[in-house]
């Protein structure tokens, strides 16, 4: 009998607090939500009436002249299609690319005894205050002096600059130090009882590293792959210094169409809404990885 | 926080130990080649886009070398440097705002970060959902985002509009990007709330990696929920720590795109920051050998900073 | 020695880099087709003006076979970047478009060559339009901005305020007095400067403010300093009005850029280009006032100059890309280009042609304003400096810095670059 009020006195207190809980995700919710609001409303009005909704709710509130003529002023502007496959062409290689090689180098660098490892990792990692803004300009100088192969009049002839490419907007991005740091990191927590006995069996370091260790590292994986994804997508001030030819620029740069003399705020909301959809979906798909994968291996991050 | 420490040594250590001492010499050898083989493509790649044009930098910093300019390129000496801390007021101003944007976001979005990773941590409807949409602010544009908050941060802006109605008009907000006591406390806000979900993303990482065995226990020792966090889930974070106070603290000590975009370094510098300056001068005004010197500045002060951090989280280990 | 030897290692690695890139530059333009020219756009994202574009290019490529026109566009936001890099690079285009006070820049660091125009097409253009370095003509552009202050007439005449003239523009101190007028009567902040823009804006709208008092951005006779000119008494006089017009809460510096708080009438009197008139001719109808900049004592100004098209000195096809110039300047294209893009043409025939601007348009009054106020800006290599410099005063001043110390500062920046640069050549 004690011991049923008990239970019921937990049982009520239990839902109370989850009551509470849901209240302050609520909370939370609306706070990290009202731009992606206001910017989906926003692309579905006028530019006059974004401008004169600004100060109150009706910002957040799809009122008045409602029509998807942004979208479609959108296309009159902007190669959009094209935009966004060289995005995506950008995007995944530089993720994909970035995958193998820093974890690669985060095996080596936490799993393997060579010389100079210390000095490799120090550098990697001072390479993680280097914010890009302040190279840029000598990167500019630097790969426009690189050698590059080019195909033309059907043979392979030499030649130097790197600007108007995709290359150029992928390999200076491929190696990252924050990567290497988090598979270094997330390697080291593997037993090293595993390489041994497969060292004993007769497994090369690189069957190690892929058969062993990758399979194990998930979680690490899809980190990488998220960390690596946004600024790869929301890449602008390389691209708009280095890419020249329309037919090769990225989304990013795209958004500076909308700011003409008269910027067009419809539009503008139009676009980003257009570009951060395929981030969203991602985000999704990789956030499932992450979280099962985590789970199911209940290796310690 | 380890941030020049391996992080890995005692992994290695114990590594190498627990190898047999009479381990043929080839085998060392194809280890050390396999650690060069594996490491050789990220270390290139580093080399040639980043260390490389550092060095370019580093040389250019010791020049009065133009972006646009016929004049012939100089060896300047300490000029730029001498200039920097004696007759740029904007420099020194740009120093403070810095240190004092980091010393603030830091802990708060490392914190706040954490608040959100436990709270969709809990076994409840909807966890995902949450998860998501604290997110979303990371994914959208940083761009579009400041362009956002500097409409919503005018004086007849939403913010104004929400302080209002919560207070019923007794306190009135001021212009906040234009009052030089509150633009840089508005420059934190945006930027704690634009990247939190990110660190939520990695402390939520590090949260499900923790045995449930351990809260187990711990209930069972009678340990109520503040007990439970302090005991297991704080210890149990230690590498994810690490890893979340030197993300945050590099970006923080490398804001630019919201100066940028909402503010230009005004009202009367009181958001300039060091990396907003070095492109301001370096690129705006073509004084790429200054601007490269003010980013030479920039790099010492962070490895000075992460040497400062990994001698304090030392001692507590 | 060591001095030696450091300045051997700037060299070496600066000089690689052009010795290579002019290698670099010799394959590239081999490369390339006999024949092609390319040109670069500010434009991308602008359908009506690049519209006009490939009409002439398409007109132009038709009409002969030895050139061919190869148009890359930018947005303009961007578009400086790009330049910037493809200057470092060495890879600038043939044909470029430019804002116009960046021009001599440009031309004395060697990116450009002289226009070579014939003289009776030059003379045929408005002054502002062409773009003269050191009595070398390296630009002209199809087209002018101006500015004026919007206003409506209602409003005005409600107030009893004057409506100002070409002839007689409003004093100073009428100005003060029908802004304080308004702003007791239901206009909470009655005048928009546009101070919510950034970047180059600042100088183009309120330096010729500026000159108008009797101040200057430099001295432009000798362009060795801003001493006396931006720091004088004139100009203190200036800014401490300007100050004031934000502290009175005559003006404010609050989004969003453009005239839409006029359109929604809750500014009265809107400071701001020939391109948004439009916009506001549909709203506002024959309410709407163009008029005249406010006298501040030196007569009213307005800033000149705005997008021109000039040629790069390494272009290898630099007669064709004269031949194309010279082409593109025919007063039907000037007049798409005015109505499409809402600004005044560079010449009195296509203007008279011109929908808006022709005597009868309702915009006529923007090309009376360019003709009798405008300014070009000092035409000195130093004026990226300046004027980057020229914006953060200000824009401190706006924002309650003192203001004698904040331009004796700006003053200190901008003669220390110039004598950097061996005064810039003059």
């Amino acid at each position: 009998m004690a011991a049923h009020v008990v239970e019921a006195g937990e049982r009520v207190l239990r839902r109370r607090r989850r009551v509470w809980i849901y209240l302050v995700l609520v909370g939370l919710a609306v706070f990290f939500l009202f731009p992606l609001v206001f910017m989906f409303v926003s692309s579905l009005k006028p530019d006059g009436q974004i401008l004169s909704d600004l100060g109150g709710w009706r910002a957040f509130l799809p009122l008045g002249d409602i029509s998807l003529r942004n979208y479609a002023g959108v296309f009159d502007r902007v190669p959009v299609g094209r935009f966004l496959l060289n995005s995506v062409i950008v995007t995944v290689a530089i993720v994909g690319a970035g995958l193998v090689v820093n974890s690669m180098a985060g095996f080596a660098i936490s799993r393997l005894r060579w010389t100079g490892r210390g000095v490799v990792l120090s550098v990697v990692i001072a390479t993680l205050i280097v914010p890009f803004e302040t190279i840029a300009v000598p990167m500019v100088y630097w790969v426009s002096q690189l050698p590059t192969l080019v195909f033309q009049h059907g043979q392979v002839e030499y030649d130097f600059g790197w600007l108007d490419s995709y290359q150029v907007q992928i390999i200076p991005f491929i190696a990252n130090g924050f990567s290497i740091f988090l598979f270094a990191q997330y390697f080291s927590t593997i037993p090293t009882a595993i390489d041994e006995a497969a060292r004993i069996d007769g497994a090369g370091w690189f069957t190690i590293y892929r058969r062993i260790a990758v399979p194990l590292s998930g979680p690490a994986f899809a980190t990488v792959a998220i960390l690596t994804f946004l600024p790869a997508w929301n890449q602008y001030l390389w691209p708009s210094m280095v890419v020249q030819d329309e037919n090769l620029r990225p989304v990013m740069v795209g958004m500076q169409y909308f700011f003409q003399d008269n910027t067009a705020w419809g539009e503008v909301m139009a676009y980003t809404s257009m570009i951060t959809l395929p981030v969203l979906v991602v985000f999704l798909a990789f956030q499932r990885a992450f979280v099962s994968s985590v789970a199911a291996s209940g290796v310690k991050g | 926080m380890t941030a020049i420490s391996p992080p890995d040594t005692r992994a290695v250590g114990a590594a190498a130990s627990s190898f047999p001492r009479r381990r043929i010499r080839a085998d060392l050898r194809s280890e050390r080649r396999a650690g060069w083989a594996m490491v050789a493509p990220a270390v290139l790649l580093l080399a040639a886009f980043l260390i490389v044009p550092v060095l370019l930098g580093f040389v250019l910093s010791f020049t009065n070398a133009r972006l646009v300019s016929p004049e012939p390129v100089g060896f300047a000496g300490l000029d730029n440097f001498v200039r920097a801390f004696t007759a740029d007021p904007t420099f020194v101003r740009s120093l403070l705002n810095t240190f004092c944007f980091a010393a603030v976001v830091v802990p708060v979005q490392a914190g706040f970060g954490l608040v959100l990773a436990i709270l969709v941590n809990q076994k409840i409807r909807g966890a995902v959902a949450f998860r998501v949409i604290f997110f979303i602010p990371v994914v959208t544009s940083i761009v579009v985002v400041s362009i956002l908050w500097k409409f919503m941060y005018q004086r007849d802006g939403l913010v104004n509009s929400f302080i209002d109605s919560i207070t019923f008009g007794a306190w009135r907000g001021t212009a906040w990007l234009d009052n030089p006591s509150t633009a840089l406390a508005a420059i934190i806000v945006l930027s704690v709330w634009q990247a939190v979900g990110f660190h939520m993303l990695i402390w939520l990482s590090g949260l499900q990696t923790i045995p449930e065995e351990l809260y187990e226990a711990a209930r069972i020792d009678g340990a109520g929920a503040w007990r439970q966090f302090r005991d297991v889930t704080w210890p149990c974070l230690r590498p994810t720590r690490v890893f979340v106070l030197i993300t945050i603290t590099i970006a923080a000590l490398g804001l630019f795109v919201q100066v940028d975009v909402m503010t230009q370094g005004g009202p009367v510098d009181a958001t300039s920051t060091l990396v907003y300056h070095a492109v301001r001068m370096g690129y705006h005004q073509q004084q790429i050998g200054y601007g490269s010197a003010l980013s030479l500045v920039f790099f010492v002060l962070v490895l000075v900073v992460a040497l400062v951090q990994r001698f304090l989280t030392r001692d507590k280990d | 020695m060591k001095r030696k030897s450091l300045s051997i290692i700037v060299a070496a690695g600066l000089s690689a880099a052009l010795a290579l890139g002019g290698c670099a530059r010799a394959s590239q333009d081999s490369a390339g087709a006999p024949g092609e020219i390319t040109m670069w756009t500010h434009s991308a994202g602008n359908p009506g003006e690049l519209a006009v574009y490939k009409q002439i290019i398409a007109d132009f490529n038709a009409s002969q076979h030895q050139y061919k026109i190869v148009q890359q566009n930018f947005p303009q936001g961007s578009y400086n970047d790009a330049i910037t890099a493809a200057a470092a690079a060495h890879k600038l285009p043939c044909l470029l478009d430019m804002d116009g006070p960046v021009m001599p820049n440009w031309a004395w660091a060697g990116y450009l060559q002289p226009l070579g125009l014939p003289d009776s097409l030059i003379n045929s253009l408005l002054p502002t339009t062409v773009g003269r370095y050191r009595n070398t003509v390296y630009s002209a552009g199809y087209w002018d901005a101006a500015l004026s202050i919007f206003a409506r007439r209602s409003v005005l005449d409600k107030n009893n305020i004057r409506i100002p003239t070409v002839d007689k523009p409003w004093t100073l101190d009428e100005f003060d007095a029908a802004v304080t007028t308004l702003k007791a009567n239901g206009y909470a902040t009655p005048l928009d400067l546009g101070a919510a823009d950034t970047g180059e804006w600042w100088s183009y709208a309120y330096s010729p403010m500026l000159q108008s008092a009797g101040g200057d951005l430099i001295n432009r006779g000798t362009m060795k300093s801003a001493d006396g000119a931006l720091n004088g008494p004139d100009a203190v006089t200036f800014f401490t009005w300007f100050q004031q017009a934000f502290t009175n809460k005559w003006a404010d510096n609050s989004g969003p850029v453009g005239n839409q708080r006029f359109i929604d009438n809750k500014v009265a009197l809107s400071y701001t280009g020939v391109w948004n008139a439009k916009d506001a001719l549909a709203a506002v109808g024959g309410d709407l006032l163009i008029l005249p900049p406010v006298d501040f004592g030196k007569g009213p100004k307005i800033g000149g100059g705005s997008w021109q098209w000039g040629i790069s000195a390494g272009c290898p096809n630099a007669d064709g890309a004269r031949a194309y110039l010279k082409f593109s300047f025919q007063d039907s294209y000037l007049t798409a280009f005015a109505d499409s893009q809402v600004v005044i043409p560079s010449t009195a025939s296509a203007a008279a042609a011109s929908k808006y601007f022709s005597d009868t348009g309702a915009l006529h009054q923007f090309a009376v304003l360019s003709q009798k106020f405008a300014l070009a800006r000092p035409a000195t290599p130093g004026y990226p400096v300046i004027s980057s410099t020229f914006e953060k005063a200000a824009k401190d001043i706006m924002n309650g810095a003192e203001v004698k110390s904040t331009l004796d500062t700006a003053v200190q920046a901008i003669d220390t670059d110039i004598k950097s640069q061996n005064n810039y050549g003059f």
